[in-house]
């Protein structure tokens, strides 16, 4: 990287700037605890997109609760004892159906529902998913193998303020029968951020 | 601020790299600067706008060349160093080498209360305006005319809480545009829908 200063020194690596920010944090007596420990947990594990697949499986399972849950996405959400950050103070969940397919992004940053999605994927902070999917979005889709036919509107959603947004996916015929529990375990991150879809003929051999 | 992070509709990038699942982090240095950038927000040394505005202050080959969590290292580091935690010679000298922050803040807004609200189904208009402060607003709806389908409860205003001041918080609205009106002749049939702060729209048309 070009810079306007003129330190000769060269640009710590950036192991070594994490570690030196790490440091005044702990000598200023900031971190508590087994706070990298308890931190790396929760963004592993707890922030998951188990979370967001349980709504879906309820709405799946309950036309009432699905009725809720597009209505206001949050208070349905809290229903089954799932919840958003403080700052994300609103969710709408958007429906798919045999003729429209809503895929979610952020251009300006990288902001998800990481409560119910988990912590966004690498792909979906890259430049290329965030600066093409919004103008090239059939194409973007389908060189990460999901090919729609022309018939299908797409809906790009920018999650450019405090608004989360996650995908209902359609619920795959072959789910017919199932428990809430096993219809959950069908339902991927990727499906609900729009980059796949769970139903003939779009699922993919790698999903459930 | 017209940004290097504002990369929406941006041409020249390749494929996706793709893969279904994956690790949250590649390395330990990734997750002790996400931690240390929650951390820093539970303790209120900055808000959510402020760490994401000292991203987009970036030098554009810094930011343009970093990954994701060196973008949240530097943000957090360079609020460190603007709020007084520490000086950027004592993250230099701990690093041992150069430890590259954003580039100084520019004046931000307020917005003046909003009176009365757009409705469900209306058409409006996006102001051309240009911000040189944070702004939620990415430039490839400047001026450009969508319809309203969701309207959210009162939130605070990035531009006003990203330097500091106090704003009065307001409705977004979801506002769907066709792409074909937002790149015309250079994009793919479909709709991108944004959630757009009140104060960023011009009027209804």
């Amino acid at each position: 990287m070009k810079s306007e200063n003129t330190d000769s020194r060269p640009v710590a690596s950036v192991q070594d700037r994490a570690a030196a920010l790490s440091q005044v944090f702990e000598a200023r007596g900031l971190v508590p605890d087994q706070y990298y420990d308890d931190f790396r947990h929760q963004a592993e594990e707890e922030w998951s997109p188990a979370n967001g697949a349980r709504a879906v499986a309820r709405a799946w399972s309950d036309p009432e609760y699905k009725a809720r849950l597009l209505k206001n996405g949050k208070s349905a959400i809290e229903e089954i004892g799932l919840s958003l950050p403080i700052q994300q103070r609103h969710l709408v969940v958007l429906e798919n159906t045999p003729e429209v397919h809503n895929v979610i992004v952020c251009t300006l940053c990288s902001c998800t529902a990481f409560t119910l999605l988990g912590v966004a994927p690498h792909w979906y902070k890259d430049f290329e998913y965030r600066a093409r999917i919004v103008r090239q979005a059939r194409t973007v889709l389908r060189e990460m193998g999901l090919d729609l036919p022309e018939s299908v509107e797409i809906r790009v959603w920018d999650t450019t303020a405090d608004t989360r947004y996650i995908v209902l996916p359609l619920r795959p015929a072959h789910s017919q029968g199932l428990s809430e529990p096993e219809l959950a375990s069908l339902v991927t991150k990727e499906s609900m951020i729009g980059v796949t879809r769970l139903e003939a003929p779009y699922r993919r051999g790698t999903e459930a | 601020m017209d940004g290097m992070h504002d990369l929406g509709g941006k041409e020249g990038f390749g494929p996706i790299v793709f893969e279904f699942g994956g690790p949250v982090y590649h390395e330990a240095w990734e997750a002790r600067a996400h931690a240390l950038a929650s951390l820093a927000r539970k303790l209120k040394l900055f808000n959510i706008d402020e760490y994401r505005h000292a991203i987009e202050r970036m030098e554009p080959r810094h930011y343009m060349s970093s990954l994701y969590y060196e973008r949240v290292l530097t943000s957090c580091a360079s609020l460190c160093v603007e709020k007084g935690i520490c000086t950027a010679d004592e993250l230099q000298e701990l690093a041992r080498g150069q430890f590259p922050l954003a580039r100084p803040i520019s004046p931000g807004r307020v917005n003046v209360p909003c009176g009365g609200n757009y409705a469900l189904d209306a058409r409006v208009r996006i102001k051309n305006e240009f911000v040189s402060g944070h702004v939620r607003l990415p430039a490839y709806v400047r001026g450009k005319v969508g319809t309203i389908v969701g309207i959210s409860p009162v939130v605070p205003f990035p531009d006003a809480a990203a330097h500091g001041l106090q704003g009065s918080p307001e409705p977004t609205y979801d506002i769907s545009f066709d792409s074909e009106h937002l790149w015309p002749d250079a994009s793919e049939a479909g709709k991108v829908c944004l959630a757009v702060f009140h104060s960023y729209i011009d009027e209804a048309v």
